[in-house]
């Protein structure tokens, strides 16, 4: 077995070294090229598998890669949340790799090998991210995987996806230097340090509850990858990207970078009993709630598929941020056990989009009368996903709904279990009419006599697999929550 | 802090700071007797080696706080003119002759695309003498020998920038601006020295900081300070003083600007540092006010005028000629805001913007180069065609915005780091925001490299490769001096303890 340091750098290097094959081979031999990256995302994954087996969740030792200038170094350790986020990330890499296999090749779209190489490269910097041991490393892996995404976002080249591209870009470079980096030379300047600290490094250092609530303004809108509003309009404009980036990035990697970072701050940089003292994340509770409610909403107008979708991951997210700003140790935890059941969840959700498009070319919801009479499979992961996403058992996003409202219980707020219930239904309301008109409306745009039948072999497996997982979690929440404990300062 | 100071004897180390002046000051006029085109450039390149060699020798001397002076001709101080390193000048005159040595492979091939043939062993010979200047400036300690140096390097700089008039004939109007404007700024510079020398009888800068102690009320004296500010404000291009460069950098030809963007107006702040913090003490600047109710309201000024003039033009250069007023924003502020870290954050942005400016700069020199055009409406799609290049231009973009793991990033963040030790927050908030008007600029310009159809039947290959390296030496430079700063932080924090604490006593 590998040293856990070895295998934090060994898991970060492995999508390198995959991304530079990938250029490399160009678009000449596609389906060694597309082999070894697959190997190379099995290998990333047994890494960090292999982190957990040795280790199991605790803290690690920090281990300094290299020092930029003193109190500024590059560095990483091991704690549970970061390691959880690892395992999700490289794990769904590795499904979302074959189902990108599949979705590129059935869908005729071009320039494969720039694809896959700014795919891996981003899976890099976001193991960097889970793994940084301070502020500062984990602001550089997110940059990175800001502009790493760039073209794959950009990808079809097309106006509508030069656009978007640039809305994805300009607000979240933008956000990160224009407010983060402020919010983290700050923390600097007052505690001297920002290394990950279990308790936050800020409650001895005579921070007010005014300069403690600028500075978490500054993160929570620096951290633009949170989507919270109003920084979210960014989601929806990149989900122009080919499906399979949508799926891993846009709603496993990039936006959960962003709560991961938003629980970070809360749980290492302030702590949660620094700001639970100092009231200080009372108007990100609100706003996160707004965030909740309002994206649903305009989740419902939407009738284009991955809009709607995305819509949905804005809104999901802000139960991450809210499990933060209720500041306990149930939210938190909530938060982090969120990150998983919502990965899983959607991520199974964008993959039925993308198979749907790849089968029928449809983007549009009202074209898909009927389609689940002939795409069964398809469908029928919709469901679980989006059940899952309601957060109905026995799928795993029932927990994490649960134990968020137990927190909200526990700090007596209780207009937020209410928040939390509305958002349940309002998401019924938008996610399950799909699967019904799929099945049961009659078929106006004769989608049932047209030949049309389940996408490819890899494009179906990947989904039904994700799905799967969704039921899967539901009986292991107990032990991810043990797991995430130390978190809470349990 | 400043340690012993080291007097010359008899070996050739000793006489360094001599001759790195004086080795490109032969080779001028050598090129011209020579007469050859090619031996020119070999005596400049030889030339700015040497004095590489010399000042990379120098600085490594100076970096533990010791200060060398050199007495010219034997002459002691303060009748004698002294030439004086410390940190502070050690560091530019390290980048000053990096940057042309660098270049210089570069100007090459450039220079023979854009410069008409008879005028080549003349344009060296140019070069050097304002290559001489320019380090003259930065290597003295005599406020009279500033003035002689900075005419050497203005006048040289001149006939320079009308060279460019072979490419476009507006080069010649924007030599003579530059030449009215050039001129008004040394006027001043030298009025403001004289009456310095009628109020205090020296000339010598460490004398004159001696002497100036305690003269803070005196009429002279502060009528002497603002000519000297004023003058080489303009120099500088602070803003609004600022109105000679754009032109001039639009219209002087590719290797010109290079050479210009990165070192001109950064010898002129090194001068500006020098005479406000160890000339005058930094609390006769702080009573005067002048610090916090002018300099720092022109550096914002700057920060965001520039940036959002730069965001709307066509032409490259005149973009990025913007983009350099804007950065001389940055480097003012932080002598506005007068702390040990904002003068390392000023010290160590002038290197970094040095050679990010040098990096963009070349990348359009190699457009002019290969597509007769510096205008975007060109450039469309040269990203396949000039991988190399337009690579260059990313990073070196990247490194002006500030983002992390480049130079410009550690500027950036020194910076921040001085504003918000003030508990100026709203400061903090300011420079942020003004980067985000660099990522509007440069990242038009990168969408127009990648994401624009090249026109059809367009051909264009990558620039040879002896223009490639010089450029990639730089962008390389870009990255390590944003991850190592080790060399750079800790010149920048010697030479801001050395003005801090009166480095010329």
């Amino acid at each position: 077995m590998m040293e856990t340091n070895t295998a934090i750098l060994v898991s970060m290097a492995l999508p390198v070294l995959a991304c530079i094959s990938n250029l490399l081979h160009g678009d000449r031999r596609p389906n060694l090229r597309d082999g070894i990256t697959l190997l190379a995302a099995i290998a990333t994954f047994g890494c960090v598998l292999s982190i957990l087996i040795n280790n199991g969740g605790a803290p690690t030792e920090i281990f300094t890669l290299f020092s930029i200038m003193p109190g500024l170094d590059i560095a990483f350790h091991i704690e549970p949340l970061g390691l959880l986020f690892a395992l999700i990330a490289s794990g769904l890499w590795v499904v979302v790799h074959l189902y990108a296999i599949g979705y590129m090749r059935g869908n005729n779209e071009g320039n494969h090998a720039r694809f896959f190489a700014a795919f891996c490269f981003s899976i890099s910097a976001t193991l960097g991210i889970a793994f940084s041991a301070n502020m500062f490393s984990l602001f550089i892996f997110y940059e990175i995987l800001t502009i790493a995404t760039y073209p794959l976002v950009a990808h079809k080249g097309t106006e509508e996806a030069k656009r978007g591209a640039r809305i994805y870009v300009g607000t979240l470079l933008g956000t990160s230097i224009g407010l983060q980096m402020v919010g983290i030379i700050w923390t600097y300047v007052i505690a001297g340090t920002l290394d990950f600290t279990q308790g936050g490094i800020l409650h001895d250092k005579e921070v007010g509850a005014g300069l403690a609530t600028i500075l978490l303004a500054l993160y929570a809108f620096g951290i633009g990858k949170a989507a919270l509003m109003p920084f979210h309009k960014w989601l929806p404009a990149a989900m122009v990207a080919p499906t399979p980036v949508s799926a891993l990035l846009h709603a496993v990697a990039v936006v959960k970078a962003g709560v991961f970072t938003i629980l970070k701050v809360g749980i290492y940089i302030f702590g949660i009993d620094f700001l639970a003292e100092t009231g200080a994340s009372q108007w990100l509770m609100w706003l996160a709630a707004f965030s909740i409610l309002a994206a649903s909403i305009i989740a419902m107008t939407k009738d284009n598929l991955k809009a709607r979708l995305a819509y949905s991951t804005v809104s999901q997210l802000s139960y991450i941020t809210l499990g933060m700003a209720l500041a306990t140790s149930m939210g938190v935890i909530g938060g982090g056990l969120h990150i998983a059941m919502h990965a899983f969840g959607k991520i199974t959700l964008f993959m039925c989009a993308g198979a749907i498009y790849v089968a029928t070319h449809k983007t549009e919801i009202k074209q898909m009368t009927g389609l689940g009479r002939v795409m069964p499979i398809t469908y029928g992961a919709f469901l679980i996903g989006a059940l899952s996403i309601i957060g109905l058992p026995p799928l795993g996003g029932s927990w994490s709904k649960w134990q968020l409202m137990i927190a909200a219980a526990d700090t007596e707020q209780l207009l937020m279990i209410a928040v939390l219930m509305i958002s349940s239904l309002l998401n019924v309301a938008y996610l399950l009419p799909i699967v019904a008109k799929g099945f049961f409306l009659t078929d106006e745009n004769n989608n049932t006599g047209s030949g049309i039948k389940e996408a490819p072999f890899w494009c179906v497996t990947p989904l039904v697999f994700t799905a799967l997982g969704c039921l899967v979690l539901f009986f292991y929440a107990g032990d991810i929550m043990e797991f995430l404990a130390p978190i809470g300062g349990g | 802090m400043a340690g012993s100071t080291i007097l010359p004897t008899l070996g050739i180390i000793d006489q360094l700071p001599l001759l790195t002046i004086a080795v490109p000051l032969v080779a001028g006029p050598l090129c011209v007797l020579f007469g050859n085109k090619h031996i020119a450039w070999v005596l400049a390149f030889v030339a700015s080696l040497i004095s590489f060699l010399f000042s990379a020798h120098m600085l490594l001397q100076v970096l533990d706080g010791d200060v060398l002076s050199y007495h010219l001709g034997g002459w002691a101080p303060p009748l004698g003119i002294e030439y004086r390193v410390d940190a502070a000048n050690a560091f530019v005159l390290f980048l000053i002759s990096g940057i042309s040595t660098v270049i210089l492979p570069y100007a090459r091939k450039s220079v023979e695309h854009e410069i008409k043939k008879v005028s080549h062993t003349l344009f060296y010979c140019c070069y050097l003498l304002c290559f001489t200047g320019l380090l003259g400036v930065v290597v003295t300690g005599d406020a009279f020998n500033v003035f002689v140096f900075l005419e050497i390097s203005s006048l040289s700089t001149y006939v320079l920038i009308a060279m460019g008039a072979e490419r476009d004939r507006r080069a010649l109007t924007s030599a003579y601006d530059y030449l009215i404007l050039g001129t008004i700024g040394a006027t001043f510079f030298v009025i403001g020295i004289g009456f310095l020398y009628i109020a205090t009888g020296t000339l010598n800068m460490a004398d004159l900081a001696v002497r100036l102690a305690g003269m803070e009320g005196n009429r002279t004296v502060q009528a002497g300070f603002a000519f000297i500010v004023v003058g080489m404000g303009l120099k500088a291009a602070i803003y609004p003083l600022h109105l000679w460069l754009p032109s001039a950098y639009t219209y002087a030809s590719s290797v010109v600007t290079v050479f210009l963007a990165a070192t001109a107006t950064k010898a002129a702040i090194y001068v500006l540092l020098r005479f406000m913090f160890s000339v005058f003490q930094p609390e006769f600047v702080f009573e005067t006010h002048i610090l916090t109710f002018i300099i720092m309201p022109l550096a914002i000024l700057a920060m965001f005028a520039a940036s959002l003039i730069a965001a709307f033009q066509t032409d490259l250069k005149r973009l990025l000629a913007y983009s350099s007023v804007a950065q001389v924003g940055y480097m003012i502020l932080g002598i506005g805001l007068a702390t040990k870290i904002s003068l390392s954050a000023t010290i160590i942005h002038l290197f970094n913007h040095g050679i990010t400016k040098a990096v963009l700069f070349m990348v359009v020199g190699a457009f002019v180069m290969q597509k007769g055009s510096s205008f975007a409406k060109n450039l469309n799609g040269l990203g396949k065609q000039m991988p190399w290049t337009c690579a260059a231009f990313v990073i070196g973009g990247l490194s002006l915005i500030g983002v992390p793991g480049t130079a410009g990033f550690i500027s950036k963040w020194l910076l921040i780091d001085a504003a918000l030790e003030e508990d100026l927050w709203w400061l903090a908030l300011l420079i942020v925001m003004s980067s985000l008007l660099a990522v509007v600029y440069v990242w038009k310009i990168v969408e127009v490299l990648y994401m624009k159809q090249p026109e059809e039947g367009s051909v264009i290959g990558e620039v040879s490769i002896s223009m490639l390296i010089p450029m990639w030496i730089l962008t390389i430079a870009c990255i390590y001096f944003g991850l190592n700063t080790e060399l750079t932080l800790t010149s920048a924090n010697v030479a801001a303890d050395g003005l801090l604490g009166g480095g010329a006593q």
